[in-house]
């Protein structure tokens, strides 16, 4: 198994090495470091001197990929790419180029918000979906299952959107259960979020439900189960027992894929509920065009989807023993 | 052995239903974002919107930045806060500076002296004695004198994420010489200050000193770029080992220290516009102390810098800067040398506004900026009493205010209910669209060129604008200038006679026909918007109006230029393309805007003068306009102080700008402001930026509100509660009827 990781993570070099690449191709020449120092520069008096002026300073005044004016090694070295994009090997994220801050020290802060509105959110939303599945599972084929299939179609038809800002004027401003938006630290941030976490579960309800109830009803359509049922087994037992583990491969795909990018955080869901996490960091990054926080994030999100990929594949391990590493 | 059956609800899935259920029931208990430990407190809540990227002030240039460190910093004066037109007073200074000019030999001249005469401009500045910074570990000192926080490391700075974290600290008066620190900074370029290429125009040395500067920064890295070889990475070098530039290295000559309390800056030239800039947080004090303390790289790899937390003499400190959720003002106690103005506007007695005359300032203990990015939550939040004032976007536009029978805004019978006030204020700045005047077809200087422009600057009715997009919240503009701008005129005397005519019965500017329009068209060689190969004018309209909220726009633009024949090209690009084609002018029609940075005409005709061609001088002229008279104007008239001369050169400047239609005018928007009934002491002042410190809070009053705005209502959620019950019911007994 150790092998198989060391392997899969090897792998992963060539992966890292690409999405820099592309990251940075994307923003030399969708967004060139001009642009940047136009945008972070402000609108007034944002002369050609000081645009060059900025470039030297943040370190983009040298070419993207190769300097032809240097000789050897510092062919490369003396290179955008290579001067911002090597150091993230070793996770060392640099400065903002809006407004120099320290990227790690900042995803450090900003990681625990996101922690806090994603884990409850993903943790209470797989089990509810899980839930409903199996009873849409157990019920399978009666018009109790097939409104609730329908009314999943219907949830996964509107926007998160609308979710948030429904949750925000029913909860939080016609019943005046919650506070609208807002965050605050320790013990303190639990009634921010409960909104967030509430919506956050009805707005993917619809989806999740939907995905594990397919999940289900092509594990009791096997044989075994229906070994199970002849044997004399209740439905519950079936379904509960025998059926949901045996779902465990997709369930776990679906799931465990997904853990790593808590960190990450909702973007949206951050944005409308002033929840100072890294899916915050993001947006606000993108819209400022900071590509040293952009580039930074893609990382982190390259490094946590391989991440995800490999937890998933040893976790098929612990709930299938045919699955062996090779 | 006998296994222990547990209760069915803690095998099945049910449990967490019920779990989720209860949980959600239980945390049903208050909409209050703060704690309640703070419900009483003396303390003011605001918002903003996106986290600042600067508080340094050598830096900061946006309103956002100027709400923090305008209640922080104390440049020498400030705007009077309730006196309108604007006006200057001393606020460090111990009275306001007054230039002392001097011509080629050295001899003085009169205050009304020709621009052209002098050389030399001195403000020699004398500031307040007793003035005491705020309590900061910058001033922290062992007993040997020596700073107590000197050459901190990494270990040290455990459990310190703010200012306030520190255990000891320290104070001092200010002194001169922290102020002609400051504008020696504005030169550095590590800095970037935004502000340096004007500021080098008219300082004396300042620009050769910010070359040296410049060439020590080129030298340092040179240096170390020699010593790393190729391994050299300019970015972490200068992170983990910061450049410190000296600047007593180099002369400055246009600023000296004369003693402790007085300071001069001298200038190449006449410029009265100079003192506006003394009120900018630009020539605000900095204590060498600081720098030395946020120098340290160990502070900065905790991201306490300069930029996140300011130290300043002004009435309120930062105590805690969150950018990412909140920004803590706390009130300074050494702030002493301020009281309330003792008189202002005619009517402001009556409102109200001089009830706290000569009381000492501030009256608030804090103030708690909150971030909150989007508009219905802010909103909500506002309307609940949470925030004690608010913007009005166009979505709560109509909640909020009504047009009355008098055809003038009005608060809505629900704001009146809560006692909301709404205060209105024109603003400094001007929304126009532009031609690019060095285009063949909608630019040049001929009379047909001028009445094509004119034509569509009639077509292009701003009243209408104002009314749909803006919900009336703006003044057309007839040129440039803004109300209460020097050499604004009103009514007949100001109107732009190319767009408008006087109506003298009814006292009212009347756009021109559309009938009009279309001659003016033909003149200018487009009968029915047809050119000489009989077909259509078409001209490309260049924004950034990327959102699908601007298609209204675009389309009543589009709509307003075919009433006169003219089919417009839209060409919407993101920010940066339309930079760009800016910037190489390559457009031909286009929209923009302008906030002033002080209450001057030369603010507002400078984006006229030909010096500063976009094209040409990438300066703020976008419609490249170039015209020798209004220049020669322009020339005379921004180095004058206000006079009757002043006026009659401006009024030729209008004239000679309206005819050449260079923009159509637009209009300057006017801000709506919702302020809570316990809020007192409001006045809106655009250009101030340290209002704050002359609020006061009703937080007795405030508390009450809250608690009878914000009752929950419970009954839907038990409803909610008992469907999920009778379902849970529902599915175990259809669940045990299935197994029998």
């Amino acid at each position: 198994m150790l092998s198989y990781i060391l392997r899969r993570v090897l792998y992963a070099v060539p992966i890292i090495i690409g999405v820099n690449v592309i990251t940075a191709l994307l923003f030399f020449y969708v967004n060139t470091p001009e642009n940047m120092a136009r945008k972070i520069l402000g609108e007034k008096n944002v002369t050609p001197s000081a645009i060059e002026n900025w470039k030297q300073d943040h370190g983009y005044n040298l070419p993207p990929f190769l300097n032809v004016k240097e000789k050897g090694l510092s062919v490369v070295t003396q290179t955008i790419f290579f001067q911002k994009a090597v150091p993230l090997l070793w996770f060392d994220f640099g400065r903002s180029d809006r407004n120099n801050i320290d990227i790690g020290s900042e995803i450090k802060t900003r990681m625990w918000p996101s922690l806090a509105i994603s884990l409850p959110m993903f943790t209470a939303g797989v089990f509810i979906d899980l839930f409903f599945a199996m009873l849409l599972a157990y019920y399978r084929g009666t018009r109790f299952d097939i409104s609730a299939v329908v009314f999943c179609v219907m949830m996964m038809s509107v926007s998160t959107l609308f979710y948030i800002i429904g949750g925000q004027y029913f909860l939080g401003k016609l019943l005046k259960l919650f506070p609208i938006s807002g965050f605050d630290t320790g013990v303190h941030s639990a009634k921010f979020l409960i909104l967030p976490v509430v919506v956050g579960v009805i707005s993917g309800a619809g989806v999740g439900i939907r995905f594990y109830r397919t999940v289900f009803l092509e594990e009791v359509s096997k044989d075994y189960v229906r070994t199970a049922r002849a044997k004399g087994l209740s439905e519950g037992k079936v379904l509960f027992k025998h059926a949901l583990k045996n779902a465990m491969i997709p369930v776990l795909t679906n799931v465990v894929v997904s853990i790593p990018f808590l960190f990450y955080g909702s973007l949206i869901m951050e944005t409308f509920f002033s929840i100072p996490g890294l899916g915050n960091f993001t947006i606000d990054a993108i819209q400022s065009q900071d590509f040293a926080i952009v580039r930074s994030m893609v990382y982190l999100g390259s490094i946590l989807y391989i991440i995800g990929l490999i937890l998933t594949d040893i976790s098929y391990t612990l709930v299938d023993p045919r699955v062996i590493f090779e | 052995m006998q296994e222990v059956r547990k209760p069915i609800y803690f095998k099945t899935p049910l449990f967490l239903a019920l779990f989720f259920v209860t949980a959600f029931v239980s945390s049903c208990t208050s909409n209050n974002p703060y704690r309640e430990s703070e419900s009483s407190e003396n303390i003011l809540y605001t918002t903003f919107v996106e986290p600042p990227k600067h508080l340094d002030p050598a830096k900061s240039y946006s309103s956002d930045e100027y709400e923090i460190i305008g209640q922080i910093y104390e440049p020498p004066v400030q705007y009077h806060y309730l006196k309108r037109p604007y006006e200057l007073i001393a606020l460090t200074a111990a009275a306001m500076p007054m230039p002392a000019y001097f011509d080629a030999k050295n001899k003085r001249l009169a205050d009304g002296a020709s621009p052209e005469k002098v050389v030399r401009a001195v403000y020699e500045i004398n500031i307040k004695k007793g003035v005491m910074y705020q309590e900061h570990p910058a001033f922290a000192k062992k007993n040997d004198g020596r700073p107590m926080y000197n050459a901190l490391a990494k270990k040290d700075l455990e459990g310190i994420e703010n200012i306030s974290d520190f255990p000891f600290k320290g104070t001092r008066e200010l002194t001169a010489d922290d102020y002609a620190l400051q504008i020696m900074r504005l030169a550095d370029p590590l800095i970037e200050s935004p502000v340096l290429p004007i500021l080098e125009k008219y300082i004396l040395g300042l620009k050769e000193y910010s070359d040296a500067l410049r060439a020590d920064l080129a030298r340092v890295r040179n240096a170390r770029k020699k010593a790393a070889g190729t391994s050299y990475n300019q970015t972490i070098d200068e992170r983990t080992n910061p450049i410190v530039l000296e600047y007593k290295k180099h002369s400055l000559p246009g600023v000296q220290a004369i003693d402790k309390y007085t300071y001069r800056i001298i200038l190449k030239t006449k410029y009265p516009q100079f003192i506006y800039w003394l009120a900018m947080p630009f020539f605000a004090p900095m204590p060498e102390e600081a720098l030395s303390f946020y120098a340290q790289g160990a502070l900065a790899g905790k991201n306490i810098t300069l930029n996140r937390f300011p130290v300043g003499t002004g009435a309120y400190m930062m105590e805690k800067f969150n950018p990412n959720m909140e920004i803590i003002l706390l009130k300074n106690p050494n702030f002493n040398h301020e009281a309330y103005p003792v008189e202002g506007e005619k009517g402001d007695a009556e409102k109200g506004l001089l009830k706290d005359a000569d009381k000492k300032l501030p009256f608030i203990d804090k103030v708690v900026f909150k971030l909150e990015k989007e508009a219905i939550p802010r909103w909500n939040k506002f309307l609940q009493g949470y925030y004690d004032s608010s913007g009005i976007s166009s979505e709560t536009f109509d909640t909020a205010v009504s047009v009355g029978d008098s055809g003038r805004a009005e608060l809505s019978a629900s704001m009146k209910d809560k006692a909301i006030r709404l205060l209105t204020s024109v603003r400094p700045s001007t929304y126009y669209a532009g031609f690019n005047m060095l285009d063949e077809t909608v630019g040049g200087y001929s009379i047909e060129k001028q009445k094509l422009r004119q034509a569509i600057s009639i077509a292009l009715d701003f009243e209408e604008n104002i009314e749909i997009f803006n919900n009336g919240r703006g003044v057309p503009a007839m040129s440039a200038l803004p109300p209460g701008i020097f050499g604004r005129l009103e009514d007949e005397e100001g109107i732009n006679p190319y767009v408008y005519e006087w109506d003298a019965k009814k006292k009212r500017a009347n756009r021109r026909s559309i009938d009009y329009a279309k001659k003016l068209m033909a003149e200018a060689g487009y009968p029915d918007g047809r050119g000489k190969d009989g077909q259509p004018l078409v001209i490309t309209f260049d924004n950034p109006w990327t959102g699908p909220d601007f298609t209204p726009i675009i389309n009543w633009y589009a709509k307003r230029f075919n009433l006169i024949g003219i089919q417009l090209e839209n060409r919407t690009t993101d920010y940066n393309r339309f930079q760009e084609k800016m910037m190489k002018g390559s457009f031909q029609f286009f929209s923009w805007g302008w906030n002033a940075d002080y209450p001057d005409p030369e603010n507002f005709f400078f984006l006229l003068a030909s010096a500063g061609g976009k094209v040409k001088f990438q300066g703020e002229n976008v419609a490249n306009y170039s015209n020798p008279e209004f220049d020669a104007l322009f020339k005379k008239m921004e180095n004058m102080n206000n006079s009757p001369e002043r006026l009659s050169i401006i009024k030729r400047l209008n004239a000679t700008a309206q005819k050449d239609a260079p923009w159509v005018w637009g209009y300057h928007p006017v801000a709506f402001g919702l302020y809570q009934g316990w809020l007192d002491n409001v006045k809106p002042n655009a250009m101030a930026n340290n209002e704050l410190k002359y609020y006061r809070i009703d937080a007795v009053k405030r508390k009450a509100l809250r608690v009878r705005w914000n009752s929950p209502v419970y009954w839907p959620v038990a409803v909610v509660v008992a469907v999920i019950a009778a379902g849970i019911v529902w599915t175990a007994l259809s669940a045990r009827r299935k197994r029998r």
